[in-house]
């Protein structure tokens, strides 16, 4: 303030103390985000984790299998070149199927996420939709909680449905489309079938024996 | 408002009036449009969103009185959008941690909040001229009136729409809500209900229900007085 008054020129100090005043405001309104994020965080991830674990549990049974699907990763460049993560399903030491997400181009509203569980022998375990902004009451009917639509998928593979008949029926397909929706099931229909194409191009580093980790706590355990 | 009332004497009866009835912010302000047109496709959707919505008022009347001194005038609506979008952004990451069955069916209209003017429009009006406590229960009873509209208009649509009364209210409001969940076994729906042109049908029929009962209802409340025509949202 009193360089304010020091000065010959008639300074006006008014905008000065305006822009202090929102810098404070929004310093306290970052600071209490951060505070919000540091405390939601950790449950946040732990929340997403379950979710992970209960639609890895959907999409491949778990009476098929007899290891922890979210601790047997592969991670597997996609068509895109971005890195796909592969959730493997053992028994044993057989593997039986994979679960990795496939995300689609624009549906009608956005990119749609799925996650789908494919057999040892290519065959469709299971299909769900993570994320999609669909429109409610019309595209959302590719949910689970909404509709049965999306098991339409199950026990199909490239052997006992041809590529081309991968498609809604308007299309010419075997899918059915939602009445005053046809973009949304188009689209997932088209993407389930990617992620088919996905496990048929990638066979060698699917099945590939993982990085050995057999007892990954028994090392630990000496510390413990 | 209730300015005419004697000075410094909160009229709690008139807030409550004002929030759900008179200064209703869909049916007579007809603020928050946006939302009210994406969310209340179904009952559940309207109940969520005014609830979230709830919170948020609450909070920002709250606040807002309590900073109002030190709010500069000049800079007073960047200083309500900052502390409403804080408020907002942490109920998200809060629902997000802790009642995230609910966050997940909501997810992408909570942000939304930020956008809802009559939350901005209640700290220019009410809270940032009041104190205290009538600000947080304007806010409480802005926000009642806004869920109890969503629900209204979510019903209608619902039932017109899609045939079904209160569908996934189990997944919002836990299993001990599923007997609420109906479905009408004859009537499929009527798809323009559940789309936005929809809303604004039955919307419109909505506020020409309440001008016809408000009609009916002014003999009985000549000693009040009548409210002025909602203000605009001028501010944004």
């Amino acid at each position: 303030m009193s360089e304010a008054s020091s000065t010959n020129l008639k300074f006006d100090k008014k905008p000065f103390v305006l822009a202090v005043t929102l810098t404070l405001f929004a310093t306290v309104a970052a600071a209490l985000l951060a505070f919000g994020d540091a405390k939601t965080r950790p449950e946040i991830a732990l929340r997403l984790a379950e979710d992970l674990n209960a639609i890895l549990s959907q999409v491949v049974p778990a009476k098929l299998h007899d290891n922890e699907l979210s601790k047997d990763t592969l991670i597997i460049t996609g068509p895109d070149g971005t890195p796909v993560t592969v959730y493997r399903a053992r028994q044993g030491e057989h593997i039986i199927g994979f679960a990795y997400p496939v995300t689609s181009e624009s549906g009608y509203a956005g990119p749609i996420e799925l996650v789908m569980g494919v057999s040892a022998k290519g065959e469709i375990l299971g299909v769900r939709v993570l994320s999609h902004t669909e429109t409610p009451g019309l595209g959302d009917q590719i949910e689970i909680q909404k509709s049965d639509w999306i098991l339409s998928f199950n026990g199909l593979s490239f052997a006992n449905l041809a590529p081309d008949k991968w498609g809604v029926k308007k299309d010419g397909g075997t899918f059915d489309q939602f009445s005053g929706a046809t973009i949304t099931p188009r689209t997932v229909v088209k993407t389930v079938k990617q992620g088919l194409t996905f496990f048929h191009d990638h066979q060698s580093a699917l099945f590939a024996p993982a990085p050995i980790s057999p007892t990954p706590k028994s090392g630990e355990t000496t510390h413990g | 408002m209730a300015d005419d009332t004697a000075p410094e004497r909160t009229d709690y009866k008139a807030i409550t009036l004002d929030g759900l009835w008179d200064n209703n912010v869909i049916f007579s302000q007809l603020l928050a449009l946006c939302p009210l047109l994406a969310v209340t496709s179904t009952a559940t959707n309207g109940l969520g969103m005014g609830l979230a919505t709830t919170v948020v008022l609450v909070a920002s009347g709250l606040s807002i009185s309590l900073l109002r001194s030190l709010i500069p005038p000049d800079v007073r609506i960047p200083a309500f959008v900052l502390v409403i979008a804080t408020l907002v952004t942490l109920v998200d990451m809060a629902m997000n941690a802790w009642v995230h069955e609910l966050h997940k069916v909501l997810g992408l209209f909570i942000p939304l909040i930020v956008t809802n003017c009559a939350i901005l429009g209640r700290a220019e009006i009410f809270a940032s001229k009041k104190s205290v406590a009538p600000s947080t229960y304007d806010g409480l009873m802005m926000g009642m009136g806004f869920t109890a509209a969503l629900v209204v208009l979510g019903a209608i649509r619902e039932v017109l729409g899609s045939g079904t009364l209160f569908a996934g209210a189990s997944l919002l409001l836990g299993n001990a809500f599923k007997s609420i969940e109906m479905n009408i076994a004859v009537y499929d729906g009527m798809l323009l209900f559940a789309l936005p042109p929809g809303g604004f049908v039955v919307l419109g029929f909505v506020l020409a229900g309440k001008r016809v009962l408000d009609q009916k209802l002014k003999p009985w409340r000549k000693g009040q007085p009548k409210q002025t025509d909602a203000p605009a949202c001028h501010t944004v």
